[in-house]
């Protein structure tokens, strides 16, 4: 194999592959992680963000899909981000925006997590050609481009939430396989895996209880920068107008402000100030943890 | 210069063909999976009775399932990625016109993030964790989360509208008939702040790279050894850790043209730039679908034609590589 095939899985990861694969495994990251100001800071982002999803549409001031003030009000007290070309308020856009976003982001992870936790664990354990097959499959799904790749499935299939989450789902596990498979096999001849052969733990008992706990801090790194992608991701493709019509989303409510450039900066500002600090919060936090994690002794 | 191991470079050669067969098949099964009849998928949707009778005919749609297969494989690998009828001409010809545009923006983006992004990673890496890193760092991780489309339009809100020194729409100015070097000047005013755009996304990814192999190659015995033989820390640096540190920078650059095509896309559409990008959003809003498919084709292609290319380079400097 090229070099190019495992550095290319790190193009996006640079951090988590400057520490290495770190066995600092089952010792506690938590504190390590907000001990750092950029941990804090990514953790204080995602809280805000959440907590917008959350209990966003119920303190959000005007219904975001009706008219409530003039067309292209500047931001005001009664619109504190001023409101779009129909008169409907940016501010409760943004949050009822933020459940859009994390849904489609927290439902593309759960897919990626499921396909790529379970073939990179059955081919870093099992190996031979299970471990061929799944690997040779994991890297032609990596060649298709995930941008174009989704835009066209929207555009023949029509737009809709499932539609999106399930066409970033499709691209977005190769490379929390690979990373599992290649710490899997690190792990597969160490002792207490030999211990619970030799016990005669079975096949998901195996996979439960001794592999997978030691390789969550690699899936929680992973997937918190696969989620910064995909947010972004989703963003731009309401931007294109490809996102679920019957939703209110941050890359839609940004394409809305392409017209209005010249007058209305505070419709282009909002969104993508909403979408930028969302997935820095999410890149802080994931780098704080493989930091964290590098720091706590598992690098050499 | 070294030779290049053939057997590398065969091996390299052989993996393109089922990377290019999984692309072909991703396309072939999207068509038949979409809901409707798949003849609308590939015609289009504004043809005529006589029209989707003869693509029927001519992609085999009345055939089984395999053979149609052979006849796609057939059609797409001559290049043909059938008939565009809201421009009237097959779809490779839309496609092959806007190429040019769109390899000026993202080749003009490219030399910029590389020019800037080197020379950032190596001052954070010289340094690391001090002020200067922690700069540039956090600069990086920030374009790293803020999306190509509100970069774009910051800066035509910020740059081309407040201080009016850029043009913020097209590829030239309307009505210009400029030639020679005023019509290129024209170009270069044009293409400035789509390009900067552009490379504020790949310098995110490059600077952190290029500052993390660099780290690596800093603590080798080879650059302590230069060190103590009396060059200057920054002697050591350029001499003898850049060059390996940038050794996975050749493969980041040729991995990521993805991201560029895609980037380039969006930036496209902000600043009306003729290239692929405007053809990718007037598809959609025309629904022609030939040409999102040509488009699918074409960047998933370029894709691997990069990546090749990028592995090729690699080997030809680093002699370590050899086919396993």
């Amino acid at each position: 194999m090229p070099p190019s095939t495992r550095a290319s899985d790190f193009a996006e990861l640079a951090p988590a592959a400057e520490s290495g694969p770190p066995s600092g495994w089952r010792r506690p990251v938590r504190g390590l992680v907000l001990r750092r100001a950029s941990g804090r800071i990514g953790f204080v982002l995602v809280v805000l963000v959440v907590a917008m999803a959350i209990i966003g549409p119920t303190i959000a001031p005007h219904d975001p899909f009706v008219i409530s003030g003039g067309s292209l009000a500047p931001p005001s007290a009664a619109f504190p981000m001023g409101t779009d070309a129909l008169g409907r308020d940016v501010l409760s856009g943004l949050l009822y925006g933020a459940r859009t976003s994390l849904s489609i982001a927290s439902a593309v992870a759960l897919i990626a997590l499921a396909c790529g936790a379970t073939i990179g664990v059955l081919s870093g354990y099992r190996g031979g050609w299970t471990d061929n097959l799944l690997m040779r499959t994991t890297e032609l799904f990596q060649v298709i481009p995930r941008f174009f790749f989704v835009i066209i499935a929207i555009a023949l299939f029509g737009p809709g939430l499932s539609r999106m989450v399930l066409a970033l789902g499709l691209t977005s596990w190769p490379t929390l396989a690979r990373v599992v498979r290649g710490e899997v096999i690190a792990m597969r001849d160490l002792d207490f895996v030999r211990a619970a052969e030799a016990a005669g733990a079975t096949a998901s008992r195996m996979a439960w209880r001794q592999l997978l706990p030691n390789v969550t801090p690699s899936i929680v790194v992973v997937l918190g920068l696969l989620v910064g992608q995909v947010l972004l991701l989703e963003a731009t493709l309401g931007f294109l107008g490809l996102g679920d019509p019957g939703a209110i989303s941050w890359g839609t409510m940004a394409a809305q402000a392409q017209g209005f450039l010249r007058v209305a900066w505070w419709l282009a500002l909002f969104p993508g100030l909403a979408i930028t600090l969302t997935v820095l919060g999410v890149n802080l936090l994931a780098d704080a943890f493989s930091s964290a994690r590098a720091a706590d002794g598992g690098a050499p | 210069m070294r030779q290049v191991n053939s057997r590398f470079v065969a091996g390299r050669l052989l993996q393109v063909v089922p990377t290019v067969a999984a692309i072909l098949l991703t396309g072939f099964v999207l068509v038949h999976l979409a809901p409707g009849d798949p003849v609308l998928v590939l015609a289009g949707e504004h043809g005529d009775a006589a029209y989707y009778a003869f693509m029927r005919h001519r992609f085999g749609l009345d055939e089984s399932l395999p053979r149609q297969l052979i006849v796609w494989l057939g059609h797409i690998l001559r290049g043909d990625f059938g008939f565009s009828y809201v421009y009237g001409r097959a779809t490779s010809v839309v496609i092959l016109e806007r190429v040019p545009a769109t390899m000026l923006l993202t080749g003009s983006a490219l030399v910029i993030s590389l020019l800037v992004a080197i020379p950032l990673g190596a001052i954070a890496a010289t340094r690391p964790h001090g002020a200067r890193d922690i700069g540039i760092s956090a600069l990086a991780l920030g374009l790293y989360s803020t999306p190509a489309f509100w970069i774009g339009q910051l800066a035509i809100i910020g740059l081309a509208l407040g201080l009016g020194s850029f043009p913020v729409q097209g590829m030239t100015s309307a009505g210009s008939d400029a030639t020679g070097w005023s019509h290129s000047w024209d170009i270069v005013r044009h293409l400035m702040l789509p390009a900067l755009v552009l490379a504020s996304q790949e310098i995110a990814v490059l600077v952190r790279v290029t500052r993390s192999t660099l780290l690596d190659e800093l603590s080798r015995e080879h650059v302590r050894a230069a060190r103590a033989k009396g060059l200057t820390a920054l002697q050591a640096l350029v001499r003898h850790a850049l060059p390996r540190a940038l050794l996975p920078v050749v493969t980041i650059v040729g991995a990521r043209i993805g991201h560029l095509i895609a980037g380039a896309a969006v930036v496209e559409i902000i600043f009306g730039w003729p290239g692929m990008g405007r053809l990718l959003l007037g598809a959609l809003q025309s629904r022609d679908t030939p040409i999102l498919l040509g488009l699918f084709f074409v960047v998933s292609f370029t894709v691997v034609l990069a990546s090749l290319l990028a592995d090729l380079a690699y080997a030809a400097i680093d002699p370590r590589i050899r086919l396993r």
